[in-house]
C-alpha cells in the first residue's frame, strides 16, 4: 500500500533566490532612497518618502522583470501605487493619531475625568480642575438625543417593514436624504427654533434637538436592516394564533430583533458622539456641572475641545489634547460594543 | 349546524371535472359541515392562480389536498383562515362559509377567524424569543384571551400534540433547543391551544423525517375527534394513510389551477372517477 | 364530494379588511414616523427660509452671486439703517466647492488603491485588519482631524506648499501666489477633508469592486491577463459608477464639514480665490458660519441662516444625485 500523499502547491514556489531577490527590493531600495535623499539636498522626510516611492517603482518592475513568474511591468507598477496608496493613508492616520495619544496620555491625570473647570482660569496648571463636566455633558446631551431618536427611528422602520405601504420608497428616500444634512445646519436649525425664537436659552435639551436630527437616519436604516431579518414565517405565525398587526410586532417581532435594534441606537451615538458644530450652536458651554437639560449652557467634550484649544495657551492646549483623547477611547469603547454586539446578533 | 348532502354513488363516470352541472342528484346520509368553499378564486393582481373550486369539509374529519406543486394549493388552503389577504396582489372571487356566514362579509373580523381557524406551517416557526413554555401559551398573549389554568391548558395541549413526555422537563428552554419534528409538534400544540373548530395544516411534514412524520399522523387521528382538519400533502402515501376525503387540484398548461375531483380518500385512489386522477395517484406524473 | 352549484364566471371581490381599532391607531402611528424625515426636512427648509427672507429679499439674488461681507449698523434699510450691511457669500460658496473637489482628487485615487489592495490584492488577514482600520477612521470625531490639521499637518504642509510654489508655481497655475504665505491655505484643507472622506469612498468601493461577478473575473484570466491588466480592464469599469457615487457621497459631507477646516482656512470674504489652492486666502460656508456666529448681532444671525440655507441646499442635491447612483450600481450587481 503506497502512502498517502499530502497535497502540494507547486504553482507557489519558494525558492531562496527569489525570496533574496524580493527581500533586496524592498528592503535595499528605502535604503538607497535615503541615501539619495541626503545626498541630494531634497529636505525632510515627504522627500524621503517620494524618492523612495519613485525608486520603488523602478526596482519593483526590475524585479518583475527577471523573476521565476516573469510579471508584466504595469503588474509591478500597479502594486507599488497600491501599496503606495495604502501606506500613505496609514501613515496619516497614524500621524491624526499620536499627537492625541502621546500629548493625551501625557497630559492625562485621573481627576480630570471627575472634576469640572470652576476653578481654572486661563493657562491654569492641569493639576486643578478637569473635563468632568463635559463629560457628562455629552453623555447627558447623547443621552438625551437616543430618547428622541430611537423610537421615531424604529417607528419609520416598523413602517417600511410591517406596513408595507405605498409610502414606503418615499420613506426611505428621505430618511437617505436626511443623512446628507450637515452637523451645523442641525445646529442652526435647532438653534433658530429654539434660542433665536427665546422658548430656550443655550441648553442640552436643544442640543439633543439638533443630535436627534443627525442620529434619526443611522437609526431608522440600521432598524429596518434588522427588522428585515425577521423572518416572515414567524409574523404569519403570529397572526395566525389571532395576533392583531400591534400584538404580533409588539410580542414577537421586536423581541426577535431585540439586539439589532440596541446596536441600531448605538450606532446612532456613534455617529453623534463626536459633533462640534451643532453643540457649539446649541450648548454653547460652561464651566461647571450642568444637570439641568433645560436650562443653561452645558460644556460637551468636542466644544471643550474646540474651546481650549482656541485660547492658544500652553496648558489650555494640552486640556484640549486630554480631552481629544478622552474622547477617542469613548468612540473607540462605543464602537466597539456596536461590532461586537452586531457580529453577535447576525450569528443568530 | 350545517347540513348537506353527502353523495356516496353516482351513475357513471364523466370524462371532463366533476364540478360540472349534472343531471342526476343523489341524496343519501346528512353529513354535518365543518366548513364550505364556494366558487373561491384567486388571483395574484392579473394572475388566476385558482378556478372555481367547491369543496365541503365534513366536521371531525380530515380531508387532503393533493396535487403536483404549482397548482394553488397553499393558496387555497389560506383563503380558509384569511391569511390570504396579506400577500401583496391578492384577490379573491366566491365565498368561504363558516358556521353558516362567509367569512369574507364586509365588517368580519380577520383576526376572529383565525381564532376559530388555526394554522400549522410547512417549516416550524417557534418564535425564538421564547421558551418551550412561552410558545405554547403564545396564542393566549396573542389573542388576548385570559385564562385561570394556565399550566393545565399547557399540558393538555403538548399532550394532545404528543409532545407532552419529552419537554415537560424543560419548559423553560429556549425552542430553539427542540429537533425539527419536536418544533412542528410544538407549533401544533401552539395552535391548539386556542382550540381551533378547523385546524389547517400547509404540507406539515414535509420538512420532517419519517419517524416525526408517524408521530405527528398519529396526532391527526387523534384530534380529528374534537375538530376537523385540512391538510395540503405532497405525499399520496400520506394522504392514504390519514385522510377520509381527499380534493384533487391540478393547473394544466398555464390556466388556472382547479379541483379535478374530490370525493373519499379509498374512492379516490382506488376507484378515481377522472384520468388525470388516475395518472396522478399512480404516479405517472407529479 | 361534489356540489352541484353552477361554476359561475366569478369577478374579483374587494376584501375588506376590517382591522381592529389597536391596528388602525397601530398603523396610523407608524404612517406618522415614517414621515417624520419629510417633515424634518421640509421644516428645516422652511424655518430657516422663513427666518431669513427678510435679509435674502434685502439683498437680493447678490446673496449668493457676491462676496461681500459687510455688517454697518447692523440694520436694514427697512429699520432705519444708515449704514446697510452689504451681504454675498459668493467666495464661502465657492471656497466649500473648492476645498471639496481638492479633498476628492486626493482622496478618490487613495480610495481606489485601498479598495483595490483590500479587495483584489492583500491576503485575508491583512485585508480584514485593513478594513478594520478604515471603518474606524470613518468614527474618529471632526474636531480630532481639526487639532490635527493646526497642530500636525500644517508645519508640513506649510514646507510642501512652498515646494510646490517654488518649483512648479510658474508652470501649473494653480501653486502659484500672490502673497508667499504658506500657513493656511485651501490646500491644507483639502488634505485634511480627503483623510476624513476616505473612509467613505473605500467603503463603497470595497463594496462594489469585491461583487464583481466570478465569471467575469475568471473570463479575463483565462485570456491570459495580468492581475493589474484583469483589474484595469474588468474590476474598475465594473466599479466606475459604484466609485462615482462614492465619491459624491464624499463631496457631500466634504461640503459639510466645519471645524475640521476651521483650523487650516483663513477666512476671507470680500474677495474669491478660484484656484489659487496655495494661496492664504479661501473659506468655505460651516466654517464662516462658525466663526461669526459667536458674537453676530441679529441682524448677522439671519444673514447666516441664509448662508446655512444656501449650504443646505447644495449638500441636498449633491447627496440626492449620489443616492441614486449607488443605488443604482447596486441594483446592477
Amino acid at each position: 500500500m503506497s502512502k498517502v500523499q499530502r497535497g502540494t502547491r507547486p504553482w507557489r514556489s519558494i525558492d531562496s533566490t527569489v525570496l533574496l531577490q524580493q527581500l533586496f527590493v524592498h528592503l535595499g531600495t528605502p535604503i538607497l532612497a535615503m541615501f539619495v535623499t541626503i545626498n541630494s539636498g531634497i529636505s525632510g522626510y515627504s522627500g524621503f518618502l517620494l524618492v523612495w516611492f519613485f525608486l520603488h517603482l523602478v526596482t519593483a518592475s526590475l524585479l518583475g522583470k527577471l523573476g521565476k513568474k516573469k510579471k508584466a511591468v504595469s503588474d509591478s507598477v500597479f502594486e507599488v501605487l497600491s501599496s503606495a496608496a495604502v501606506l500613505v493613508f496609514i501613515l496619516f492616520v497614524l500621524s491624526v493619531l499620536q499627537p492625541v495619544f502621546q500629548l493625551g496620555l501625557e497630559n492625562f491625570q485621573v481627576h480630570h475625568l471627575f472634576e469640572d473647570a470652576k476653578d481654572t482660569g486661563v493657562d491654569t496648571s492641569l493639576d486643578i480642575g478637569g473635563l468632568g463636566h463635559a463629560l457628562l455633558g455629552t453623555l447627558l446631551t447623547v443621552g438625551l438625543a437616543t430618547l428622541f431618536s430611537l423610537p421615531i427611528g424604529v417607528l419609520a422602520a416598523l413602517y417600511v417593514t410591517e406596513v408595507r405601504g405605498i409610502l414606503t420608497p418615499f420613506v426611505r428616500f428621505f430618511v437617505q436624504a436626511m443623512s446628507g444634512v450637515p452637523s451645523i445646519i442641525a445646529g442652526l436649525f435647532a438653534y433658530a427654533v429654539f434660542i433665536a425664537s427665546g422658548i430656550l436659552t443655550y441648553s442640552g435639551f436643544v442640543a439633543a434637538i439638533a443630535l436627534s436630527i443627525l442620529m434619526l437616519p443611522t437609526v431608522a436604516r440600521t432598524a429596518e436592516e434588522v427588522l428585515k431579518l425577521v423572518p416572515d414565517d414567524l409574523r404569519s405565525a403570529a397572526l395566525a394564533l389571532g395576533g392583531t398587526q400591534w400584538r404580533s410586532v409588539r410580542m414577537v417581532v421586536l423581541p426577535a430583533a431585540r439586539s439589532g435594534l440596541v446596536t441600531a441606537a448605538i450606532l446612532g451615538v456613534a455617529r453623534v458622539i463626536g459633533e462640534t458644530a451643532p453643540l457649539l450652536l446649541t450648548a454653547f458651554g460652561n464651566r461647571e456641572y450642568n444637570l439641568n437639560p433645560l436650562e443653561g449652557p452645558i460644556a460637551t467634550l468636542p466644544t471643550y475641545i474646540f474651546q481650549q484649544f482656541l485660547l492658544g495657551t500652553e496648558n489650555d492646549v494640552r486640556r484640549a489634547w486630554v480631552a481629544a483623547f478622552v474622547l477617542l477611547v469613548l468612540v473607540s469603547i462605543v464602537f466597539s460594543i456596536a461590532r461586537l454586539i452586531s457580529s453577535r446578533f447576525k450569528q443568530a | 349546524m350545517d347540513e348537506m348532502d353527502s353523495i356516496s354513488t353516482y351513475n357513471e363516470p364523466a370524462t371532463e371535472s366533476v364540478t360540472t352541472p349534472r343531471d342526476e342528484i343523489i341524496v343519501t346520509d346528512k353529513v354535518p359541515t365543518a366548513m364550505e368553499a364556494r366558487n373561491v378564486n384567486v388571483w395574484f393582481n392579473d394572475h388566476h392562480v385558482l378556478e372555481n373550486v367547491n369543496l365541503i369539509f365534513p366536521k371531525n374529519s380530515v380531508t387532503a389536498l393533493i396535487g403536483p406543486s404549482g397548482c394553488g394549493k397553499s393558496s387555497f388552503i389560506r383563503t380558509l383562515n384569511r391569511m390570504h389577504e396579506l400577500l401583496p396582489g391578492a384577490k379573491l372571487g366566491g365565498e368561504v362559509i363558516l358556521d353558516g356566514e362567509d367569512i369574507y362579509a364586509p365588517g368580519t373580523d380577520p383576526v376572529g377567524i383565525r381564532l376559530k381557524v388555526g394554522m400549522v406551517f410547512q417549516k416550524p416557526n417557534p418564535f425564538p424569543s421564547m421558551s418551550i413554555g412561552e410558545n405554547v401559551l403564545s396564542g393566549l398573549r396573542l389573542s388576548r384571551r385570559k385564562v385561570s389554568n394556565k399550566s393545565d391548558i399547557l399540558e393538555e395541549a403538548l399532550t394532545n400534540a404528543g409532545l407532552w413526555k419529552e419537554v415537560k422537563d424543560r419548559l423553560n428552554v429556549s425552542a430553539g433547543s427542540l429537533s425539527g419534528g419536536q418544533q412542528q409538534r410544538l407549533c401544533i400544540a401552539r395552535s391548539l391551544v386556542l382550540n381551533p373548530d378547523i385546524l389547517l395544516m400547509d404540507e406539515p411534514c414535509s420538512a420532517l423525517d419519517p419517524g416525526s412524520t408517524r408521530k405527528i399522523e398519529e396526532t391527526m387521528m387523534e384530534l380529528k375527534e374534537s375538530m376537523t382538519i385540512i391538510i395540503v400533502t405532497h405525499n399520496m402515501q400520506q394522504a392514504l394513510r390519514v385522510s377520509d376525503y381527499t380534493a384533487f387540484f391540478l393547473a394544466e398548461d398555464g390556466n388556472p389551477g382547479e379541483v379535478v375531483e374530490s370525493g373519499l380518500t379509498v374512492e379516490l385512489f382506488h376507484n378515481p372517477r377522472d384520468s388525470r386522477t388516475d395518472d396522478y395517484v399512480h404516479g405517472r406524473f407529479g | 364530494m361534489t356540489i352541484l352549484h353552477e361554476p359561475e364566471v366569478v369577478e374579483p371581490r374587494e376584501i375588506i379588511i376590517s382591522r381592529r381599532f389597536s391596528d388602525k391607531v397601530f398603523r396610523a402611528i407608524l404612517v406618522i414616523g415614517g414621515l417624520f424625515a419629510f417633515v424634518a426636512l421640509s421644516g428645516i427648509f422652511g424655518y430657516l427660509f422663513i427666518t431669513s427672507l427678510p435679509v435674502l429679499q434685502y439683498a437680493g439674488i447678490s446673496f449668493f452671486t457676491d462676496s461681500f461681507w459687510y455688517m454697518g449698523d447692523t440694520l436694514l434699510p427697512s429699520q432705519g439703517s444708515i449704514d446697510p450691511p452689504q451681504l454675498g457669500i459668493f467666495a464661502m460658496l465657492w471656497g466649500s466647492i473648492l476645498i471639496s473637489v481638492l479633498a476628492l482628487s486626493i482622496a478618490v485615487p487613495i480610495s481606489m488603491g485601498l479598495a483595490l489592495a483590500i479587495t483584489h490584492f492583500f491576503p485575508k488577514i491583512v485585508s480584514r485588519s485593513l478594513t478594520f482600520v478604515v471603518d474606524l477612521v470613518a468614527a474618529v470625531p471632526s474636531i480630532i482631524f481639526g487639532l490635527w490639521g493646526a497642530y500636525t499637518l500644517t508645519p508640513h504642509a506649510e514646507l510642501w506648499a512652498k515646494w510646490l510654489n517654488r518649483n512648479l508655481g510658474d508652470v501649473i497655475p494653480i501653486f502659484s501666489v500672490e502673497f508667499e504665505y504658506f500657513g493656511q491655505s485651501p490646500f491644507m484643507a483639502g488634505i485634511v477633508l480627503a483623510i476624513m472622506i476616505i473612509p467613505i469612498i473605500t467603503s463603497v468601493a470595497r463594496e462594489i469592486y469585491g461583487s464583481v461577478p466570478r465569471d467575469l473575473i475568471t473570463g479575463a484570466q483565462a485570456l491570459g491577463a495580468s492581475r493589474w491588466t484583469m483589474i484595469r480592464s474588468v474590476v474598475i469599469p465594473f466599479g466606475k459608477s459604484g466609485v462615482v457615487g462614492g465619491a459624491m457621497l464624499g463631496l457631500g459631507r466634504a461640503l459639510g464639514e466645519t471645524v475640521a477646516v476651521f483650523f487650516v482656512l483663513n477666512i476671507v470674504t470680500g474677495n474669491v480665490n478660484w484656484f489659487n489652492i496655495l494661496e492664504s486666502e479661501g473659506g468655505s460656508v460651516a466654517s464662516f458660519i462658525i466663526s461669526r456666529f459667536g458674537e453676530a448681532s441679529p441682524l448677522e444671525v439671519q444673514a447666516l441662516f441664509g448662508a446655512g440655507l444656501a449650504l443646505f441646499v447644495l449638500t441636498l442635491v449633491t447627496n440626492a444625485t449620489a443616492t441614486l447612483i449607488v443605488n443604482k450600481a447596486r441594483r446592477r450587481r
